[in-house]
C-alpha cells in the first residue's frame, strides 16, 4: 500500500507561502469561494473524512450542526493542543505545512459561514506557534484571511491563541473554556457547541489534522478522496510511531495500513528483533493490544474497534518483549491523576486512587484485593464523568488488566485471608494470586466482604517483579 | 509593571475578542516571560488591565501547568517522562542531571541558573528522550548531550 504524501509531502520550504503557492497552494481556497458553501460541506460530507483527533466524528456531518440562520456570531475552533501521550502528528504540521492548516480552516470557516478562526496551540509548542503565526501573517497579507477573502464578500479573522500547559484542553468544551480565559474546565453537553459554544455562540471545534484534509478533499474531489485507505475511515492519517523502534517518527500513510507494516516496514522493526509485548495504538488513552494480537489489526477506526481498541489520535506506541508493564501502567495512570481538571469526584480521586494502588504493584507490595480494587474502581470511573477523560484514565487500566493479567499476579504479595471466618493461610507461592482466569477467581469475597489481612504479617515470601 | 511594548500587545489583542477576559493567558505569558514568574503583583495587574477580578486571575495561574507561581532558576528543564520517553530512558536523563546540577526534581541550583522539573508528554514522541528548555527542544539525548547542553545555557 503506497500513497503519495498529501498532508506532508516532502517539498523543502513548503512553509513558506511562496513555495506553498507556487505548489498550487490557496488554489483549493479559490475554488470553494467559487462554490456554494454547503457544496463544500457536501463534498467534505461525501468524502468520508472523520475526525482525526480521536473520536472518528464525520466531518460534514458534525459541519451541518451549525445553524444556517442566527443572528449570532459563528466560530470556528481547531484544536492544536495535541498532548496525548504518544502523539505529535500535528506538530509536523505546524512545522512543515502550516498553510494548508490555515488554507483548510478559511475553507471550513466558509463553508459554515464563520467569521473567527481560533488555532489553539498548546503552551509547550510555542517554537511552532512562532513559525504558525508567520504563515497566518503572510496568509493576511496576501488577502487569503481578514476581510473580503479573494475579492469576495467571504471574510474571517484568524488568530492562534496559546494554551499554557493543560492536557484537559484538548477536550473541546474545555478548549473553549480555555479560549474564554476560564480554567480549562470541560462543559455538560447538551448543550452541544454547535448550538453554545464560545460565548454561547454556535461554535465547531475541528483537529488539526481533520482541517488539514479539506483543501486535499477539494482537490481530489470527494470520489478519489474516499477511495484511499479504508472505505469506512478513509484518507491519510498521520502515524505516529514511538517506543521500541529502530526508526520511530510520524508516517503518512493511508488508513487501513496493518499496524505489523507500520511497526516493521515504516518504523524499522523492533530494536535486537525482540519481540513485541504490548501495543498502545492510539495514544495512551487506546486500550493496550497483546504483541500476538496484531497480525491482520489495521490502523482505522474499524479494524482498531474489532481488535477491542480505537484508532484514537494514532500514536502508536510499540513496547518489547522486556518491558515492564506495570510500570508503563504507573505512569499512565500518574499522568491522568495529574492531568484530570478535579470537576467530577470519580476521576479526581479515583484516578489518584489508581496510580496509588499501581504503585503498590510496581513495589511489589500489592495484594489480590488491590487488584479487585483497582478495576473497581476503573469501572467506577468510566462513563461517570462530565468528559472523556474519566474514560481515557479508566481504559488503559481496565484493558492491561483483561489482557495482561500475569503481569499484576508475578506483584501480588501472598496475604493471610480470612474466608468464611475461618483463617487461612496462604503464605508461601501466591496461590491465592494464581487464578490467571477470568476476573473474579481471585478474589477473597467468599464471606461476601473483602476481608483481607494482608500487609505481611504471616512472614510472607517476598515476589521479585 | 508591563513593559510598553507588552501594553501594546495587550491592546491588540483585546481586538482579536468580543471581551477582555480571553486575553488572560496572554498577558500571563507575557508577564512570566518579562520576570520570568507570576508574583501577586502580575496577577493584579493583569486583573486590573482586563478589567476581570484578581481572583480568577489567581485561578488561571494555578490551573495551567506552564505558569510559574514561584521563582524559578534562569533555565527551567523539563525532562519528559511520559511513556515514550520513559520507554527509551528517561530515567538515566533525568537522574543525570539531578546528579550533574546536584538538584532534586523541582529544586533549583543555589546559584538560580536550573530548575529541574520531570514533564508530562510535550509530543516529541519519536525523538525520544527529550526535555525542553525555555522554548527550546533538546531531541534525542543521552548523557553527553546533556552535558553540553547544560554547559551551553549560562
Amino acid at each position: 500500500m503506497t500513497m503519495e504524501p498529501l498532508i506532508l509531502p516532502p517539498v523543502p520550504g513548503l512553509r513558506g507561502i511562496d513555495v506553498y503557492e507556487a505548489h498550487g497552494g490557496y488554489g483549493m481556497l479559490r475554488k470553494a469561494i467559487a462554490m456554494k458553501p454547503e457544496e463544500v460541506t457536501d463534498e467534505v460530507k461525501k468524502s468520508g473524512l472523520r475526525g482525526r483527533g480521536g473520536a472518528c466524528f464525520p466531518t460534514g456531518l458534525k459541519w451541518t450542526f451549525m445553524p444556517k440562520q442566527t443572528d449570532k456570531q459563528k466560530y470556528l475552533c481547531v484544536n492544536g493542543d495535541e498532548s496525548e501521550p504518544g502523539t505529535f502528528k500535528d506538530r509536523q504540521i505546524f512545522e512543515l505545512n502550516p498553510h494548508l492548516l490555515i488554507e483548510g480552516a478559511v475553507i471550513a470557516a466558509y463553508a459554515m459561514g464563520v467569521g473567527t478562526i481560533y488555532l489553539y496551540i498548546r503552551g509547550e509548542y510555542n517554537k511552532w506557534i512562532a513559525m504558525v503565526q508567520k504563515a497566518v501573517d503572510e496568509a493576511y497579507a496576501r488577502g487569503y484571511c481578514g476581510e473580503s477573502i479573494l475579492g469576495s464578500a467571504f471574510s474571517t479573522s484568524f488568530t492562534v491563541h496559546r494554551g499554557a500547559g493543560a492536557y484537559i484542553c484538548g477536550e473541546e468544551s474545555s478548549l473553549m473554556n480555555s479560549i474564554e480565559g476560564e480554567r480549562g474546565y470541560p462543559r455538560v453537553k447538551p448543550p452541544f457547541p454547535a448550538q453554545f459554544g464560545l460565548w454561547g455562540c454556535p461554535t465547531t471545534i475541528n483537529n488539526v489534522e481533520t482541517i488539514a484534509n479539506v483543501p486535499v478533499i477539494l482537490r481530489l474531489g470527494w470520489e478519489a478522496y474516499s477511495k484511499i485507505g479504508h472505505p469506512k475511515h478513509p484518507g491519510p492519517i498521520l502515524v505516529g510511531v514511538s517506543g521500541h523502534v529502530n526508526n520511530p517518527g510520524v508516517f503518512e500513510l493511508p488508513t487501513g495500513v496493518l499496524l505489523t507494516d507500520i511497526i516493521h516496514k515504516y518504523a524499522g522493526g523492533v530494536p535486537g528483533n525482540k519481540k513485541i509485548k504490548a501495543v498502545i495504538p492510539g495514544g495512551s488513552s487506546t486500550m493496550i493490544l497483546r504483541g500476538e494480537a496484531l497480525e491482520g489489526v489495521t490502523m482505522d477506526a474499524e479494524g482498531l474497534k474489532a481488535a477491542g481498541s480505537s484508532v484514537g489520535t494514532a500514536g502508536l506506541i510499540v513496547m518489547d518483549e522486556d518491558t515492564d508493564l506495570i510500570r508503563v501502567l504507573t505512569r499512565i495512570a500518574g499522568f491522568y491523576h495529574h492531568e484530570s481538571c478535579g470537576q467530577c469526584t470519580p476521576c479526581r480521586e479515583g484516578t489518584g486512587w489508581m496510580h496509588k494502588i499501581l504503585k503498590r504493584f510496581e513495589r511489589c507490595e500489592a495484594t489480590t484485593a488491590d487488584l479487585d480494587l483497582l478495576l473497581e474502581v476503573a469501572n467506577n470511573i468510566e462513563g461517570n464523568t462530565i468528559c472523556a477523560l474519566g474514560d481515557a484514565a479508566a481504559w488503559p487500566v481496565q484493558s492491561m488488566i483483561k489482557r495482561f493479567r500475569e503481569e499484576f499476579e508475578k506483584r501480588v504479595k501472598p496475604t493471610l485471608v480470612i474466608a468464611s471466618g475461618t483463617p487461612v493461610i496462604a503464605s508461601g507461592a501466591p496461590v491465592i494470586a494464581s487464578g490467571g482466569g477470568a476476573y473474579g477467581a481471585t478474589t477473597t469475597k467468599q464471606s461476601g466482604l473483602p476481608v483481607v489481612i494482608a500487609s505481611g504479617a504471616a512472614g510472607a515470601t517476598k515476589q521479585s517483579g | 509593571m508591563f513593559s510598553e511594548v507588552s501594553l501594546k500587545k495587550i491592546e491588540e489583542l483585546k481586538k482579536r475578542y468580543p471581551r477582555p477576559q480571553p486575553v488572560v493567558l496572554a498577558a500571563l505569558w507575557m508577564w512570566q516571560e518579562e520576570h520570568g514568574w507570576i508574583s501577586r503583583e502580575g496577577m493584579v495587574e493583569v486583573a486590573r488591565l482586563l478589567g476581570i477580578p484578581e481572583h480568577h486571575v489567581y485561578g488561571v495561574v494555578s490551573f495551567y501547568t506552564m505558569f510559574n507561581s514561584t521563582p524559578v532558576g534562569r533555565h527551567k528543564i523539563e525532562v519528559c517522562t511520559n511513556v515514550s520517553c520513559m520507554l527509551r530512558n528517561s530515567d538515566r536523563i533525568v537522574r543525570h542531571i539531578q546528579d550533574s546540577l546536584k538538584v532534586g526534581v523541582g529544586g533549583t541550583t543555589p546559584d538560580g541558573r536550573f530548575t529541574l522539573v520531570e514533564a508530562e508528554c510535550l509530543g516529541s514522541c519519536g525523538t525520544a528522550p527529550m526535555m525542553q528548555v525555555g522554548d527550546e527542544y533538546y531531541e534525542n539525548l543521552d548523557e553527553a548531550k546533556v552535558d553540553a547542553i547544560l554547559s551551553s545555557l549560562k
